[in-house]
């Protein structure tokens, strides 16, 4: 019976729990409840995905409806992956919130904060476990409208702008995608993505179809912040209060990432993406990304958009390995989705737990506090070392398979081009580790204390997963493999 | 113990030493016993872990499969033991020497600088019985990393400059070109064991062995083959232990090291001579070796010409391997246990004429041998080792590589490694003559008397072994020959 609803839980228990936050009275009782909802979905999705481990699909009828006509969840191991993926990052960006959110979140709009957060939870998780395109589009909008709130909260006055901004683009984002989905719609008179995938083929060579594509990649693309629609996203990190950063860092990119490979590959196909440019574009798009993205992340002076220019450089490759139309560039994906979402949430947690202790994140400023905050220095060390791509470290798992699926293609420029990311995240990473410990402080006679526990062990355990997940991917890799042939639509 | 873990040992040993070092970071002279315990257990570790390879024990443990098919493997073969013993054996003598040294020389953050030198000792072992090459990739890796910290060690402008460089260049070469090489390799063979013949024979197009063979030389940047060398001379801003064991003995070697086993074990020698795989990757070796030789003669700072040779003498190793004959094989395994005893004694007294004397240029090292008149005598005969004259150890390196010359008909690069070795005599005993013949300037001539004892102690250890080597090179040898004569 429990295991029927599952999937609905995971969406209506954040969503039930906002309100509720809402009145509650400002304190630490928000954080509580959202702590509790969080470790619940998170146990929630845990078990989600151990039911679809192997290869399984559980399909839930929303209202007894049945589909095509009704709102059906449809979950397979993509879904679950993402599902675990988001729910297990609010449940370890929590516990961290709760002190980093005292201090960047005014007294009186604490318990509003928790509310909206859940309900960018609940957006996020939505958008992972439905099977409608349409339910997945209102999921976008509650997951983008509240981050777009979370992120206003920053507590410089250029937060708004930054909201704005990406309001701004957001908005034209989400758009492009409503327009794409009416129009597929308008051709088959379908909503249901399975349906959708059956029917669609008929109408391939309709320029509607083709224009659909056309308005839902670049849809996503916007909130993906593919290259070069990423402007939005650096401002909106470094601006974000922490805890937000950390968390959208590690999942709003992410599940638009699923977004598109659910669209690309199952709502069309295959067949059609390759029939299209579509492949080469993201190829081209990805290699720009990455080249371009790590020059500018080397550029900047301030901790968190230099790792938010790198997030730009990670999706490019994604982008390649979504681009590669192979099994394993797939592959490289989805481990790269999971992946990322552990090492950049760990540096922007570490970066956080700076900016804790000395309000800034500005690179002169954090100058010489490795040595006064070993432990944050050391997990934002260890987490670049993952960013790099160092073997031992999660990372180098999704560079062997990009890297591999590049040479299997016999793309020796992309190869080159992915290697030589690694060598500008070297730069980029090490700029902050030599302004963090080899430069004398600013203020020699002021001494900063390390981080609280409640910042660092969230942290730590990041980057811990970080190297476990470097060593034993039998977890990451075994449910890629898996969610590729989902996504490739191979009968199992 | 069973041999499998005694190896895991050897590598967790240095690690658990590098975390006491930091618990007793408080207490100096605990702090020093810790590392001199565990330097010596590692060294009796190490000796056993030999004497068990010698009675034909077969030491293979696997822990983790990160990727499948692609396991953290280690396994001890004879290149590995030689390695391993050297790096082992010498961690010992440049403890006592470090201590001696950083205590005169008054360094800061000495907790950092012991604890980071065991971590890489660690990773230095992990290499050495890396059972395949994803494994000495990792290894290859976290000791690039370790050795950072310790070249950066006093903080200044200049270090932070010359660490940029040593990061640089070997974490570029090493991302860039090895670990492109490794998997297309990977890719081509799906496998990256060790496998005594090679394993990439039967699944490689001959006119491509040479690409993917020069990816190999140059992306394994701790060879220092020209041009990627000039983080070597970058490195030596560092502490003098840290250039003698790291820079001329752990990291150095472990280039040299990794170009070797690439060498037998993933293209096999018969399958490089067969493709003529290296035909023109010689002369890169060859100019090395030469330009390097002339480049030193002209520095005037000690340990800048000390690492100059350096990048010489490893492009001997790294010949040895690309010519890759019988002899030329041994000659360069034996060169990496020859040159590491010689090197570290004449950057032991560099260290030591800095310590006592406050010198480093060559030019202000006249008439200090009257003061100092045994650690020059020490440096002699590093020297003496290095050049390649009896009765020193660094004769049959030699010996055996201008063997593999011949067999490989090759008399041009014959006449390079002699001129080599002239060039040798007048860059290296040019600095002992100075120091015996010169007479001091009369500017400086206050009495400082010799080098701390513990100083004194490591440098004759490491120059009684360069003698020693002559009279008995066997366990080395035997070793060496080990490596091209096991079943194929």
């Amino acid at each position: 019976m429990i295991e029927t609803h599952t999937s609905l839980l995971l969406v209506v228990i954040p969503l039930l729990a906002a309100p509720v936050t809402a009145i509650l009275p400002n304190g630490r009782l928000p954080w509580l409840l959202t702590l509790a909802v969080s470790w619940l979905c998170f146990v929630l999705a845990i078990w989600q995905f151990m039911q679809v481990m192997d290869g399984s699909v559980i399909s839930y009828e929303l209202g007894g409806w049945e589909p095509p006509w009704g709102i059906e969840y449809r979950i397979d191991i993509v879904n679950a992956f993402v599902a675990l993926i988001v729910a297990g990052m609010a449940a370890v960006t929590l516990p961290y919130a709760l002190l980093s959110v005292e201090q960047e979140i005014p007294k009186d709009r604490i318990s509003l904060f928790y509310a909206t957060l859940l309900l960018c939870l609940d957006g996020l998780l939505g958008i992972a476990m439905t099977g409608d395109v349409f339910n997945l589009f209102v999921f976008l909008e509650i997951s983008s409208l509240s981050s777009y709130t979370l992120i206003s909260m920053g507590r410089q006055r250029k937060a708004l702008t930054a909201s704005y901004q990406y309001l701004i683009m957001g908005t034209i984002g989400a758009t492009f995608l409503l327009i794409g989905i009416g129009l597929i719609y308008s051709e088959t008179g379908s909503l249901n993505m399975v349906d959708l995938n059956n029917r669609l083929p008929a109408v391939f060579e309709h320029r509607t179809v083709h224009t659909a594509f056309a308005f839902i990649v670049v849809g996503v693309g916007l909130k993906l912040a593919m290259f070069p629609l990423h402007l939005w996203l650096p401002n909106a990190y470094t601006y974000a209060p922490s805890a937000v950063t950390v968390f959208l860092a590690a999942t709003a990119t992410k599940v638009a990432v699923y977004v598109m490979l659910r669209m690309v590959f199952n709502v069309f196909s295959t067949g059609f993406a390759y029939v299209t440019p579509t492949d080469d574009m993201f190829l081209l798009l990805g290699v720009f990304g990455v080249v371009f993205a790590s020059i500018s992340a080397i550029g900047q002076k301030d901790a968190k958009r230099l790792l938010a220019y790198s997030s730009v450089a990670q999706i490019g490759y994604i982008l390649l390995g979504i681009g590669f139309a192979s099994a394993l560039g797939l592959t490289a994906a989805v481990v790269h989705i999971f992946n990322h979402a552990l090492m950049k949430a760990a540096l922007f947690m570490a970066v956080g737990a700076l900016v804790y202790r000395i309000g800034s994140s500005h690179i002169t400023q954090i100058r010489g506090l490795g040595r006064q905050m070993p432990w944050t220095f050391g997990a934002l060390v260890i987490a670049g070392l993952s960013l790099i791509g160092v073997p031992g470290t999660a990372g180098f798992i999704s560079k062997w398979y990009l890297v591999l699926a590049a040479i299997e293609q016999q793309a020796w420029v992309i190869a080159i081009v992915i290697l030589a990311g690694s060598l500008l995240a070297v730069i980029y990473i090490w700029k902050l580790v030599e302004a963090l410990f080899f430069q004398p402080a600013i203020d020699d006679t002021k001494s900063v204390r390390e981080a609280p526990l409640s910042l660092l062990v969230p942290t730590w355990i990041l980057v811990l997963a970080n190297i476990y997940f470097g060593l034993n991917t039998e977890l990451t890799v075994n449910a890629a493999t898996i969610a590729v042939q989902v996504l490739e639509n191979i009968p199992q | 113990m069973t041999g499998q873990w005694l190896m895991i040992l050897a590598i967790a040993l240095p690690l658990a030493g590098a975390a006491g070092i930091v618990l007793c970071g408080r207490w100096p002279n605990l702090r020093e016993s810790v590392t001199l315990v565990t330097a010596v257990s590692l060294g009796l570790i190490v000796i056993e872990l030999y004497s068990r390879l010698q009675q034909g024990a077969s030491l293979t443990l696997q822990l983790v499969e990160p990727l499948p098919g692609l396991p953290i493997y280690f396994a001890i073969e004879p290149l590995g033991m030689l390695f391993a013993l050297v790096a082992g054996l010498l961690w010992f003598v440049t403890s006592v020497y470090a201590i001696g040294y950083m205590r005169s020389h008054k360094e800061k953050n000495q907790t950092r600088f012991y604890a980071m030198f065991a971590i890489a000792i660690a990773s230095t072992m992990g290499t050495a019985f890396a059972g395949n090459m994803f494994t000495l990739f990792l290894f290859y890796e976290v000791l690039t990393l370790s050795t950072y910290p310790l070249v950066a060690h006093t903080g200044t402008e200049e270090a932070k400059r010359g660490a940029r460089t040593y990061l640089g260049i070997l974490l570029g070469t090493s991302i860039g070109l090895q670990l492109l090489a490794i998997m297309i390799t990977y890719s081509l063979t799906g496998t990256l064991d060790f496998r005594e013949g090679g394993i990439v024979a039967e699944h490689l197009d001959p006119a491509w062995v040479g690409v993917l063979y020069a990816l190999f030389i140059f992306g394994i940047g701790k060879a220092a083959v020209m041009p990627f060398h000039r983080w070597l001379p970058a490195a030596m801003v560092a502490p003098t232990p840290v250039s003698a064991l790291l820079h001329a003995v752990a990291v150095v070697k472990a280039g040299v090291f990794t170009v070797l086993k690439v060498t037998v074990y993933i293209f096999g020698t018969d399958f490089i001579v067969s493709s003529s795989a290296s035909d023109w990757l010689i002369w890169f070796a060859a100019a090395t070796i030469l330009l390097a030789s002339l480049v030193a003669m002209n520095q005037d700072n000690l340990k800048r010409r000390l690492a100059y040779s350096t990048v010489s003498q490893l492009s001997y190793i790294v010949l040895g391997a690309l010519l890759a004959t019988e002899s030329s094989i041994i000659g360069g395994a034996l060169h990496i246990t020859m040159h590491a005893f010689a090197k570290i004694t004449l950057f032991f007294a560099a260290g030591a004429i800095l310590v006592a004397a406050h010198k480093t240029e060559v030019s202000q090292l006249n008439g200090l041998g009257r003061q100092m008149p045994l650690t020059f005598l020490f440096f002699t005969i590093g020297a003496c080792s290095i050049i390649g004259l009896p009765p020193f150890g660094g004769m049959w390196s030699k010996w055996y590589l201008a063997m593999g010359t011949i067999e490989a008909g090759q008399y041009m690069l014959l006449g390079v490694l002699m001129l080599s070795s002239l060039l040798n005599i007048v860059y290296l005993l040019a600095i002992p003559a100075r120091a015996f013949f010169s007479k001091a300037t009369s500017a400086d001539n206050h009495f400082h008397g010799e080098a701390p004892w513990t100083c004194l102690v490591a440098m004759s250890l490491s120059s009684l072994m360069c003698i020693v080597l002559f009279f008995n090179p066997e366990p080395f040898y035997s070793l060496a020959r080990m490596l091209v004569t096991q079943a194929p």
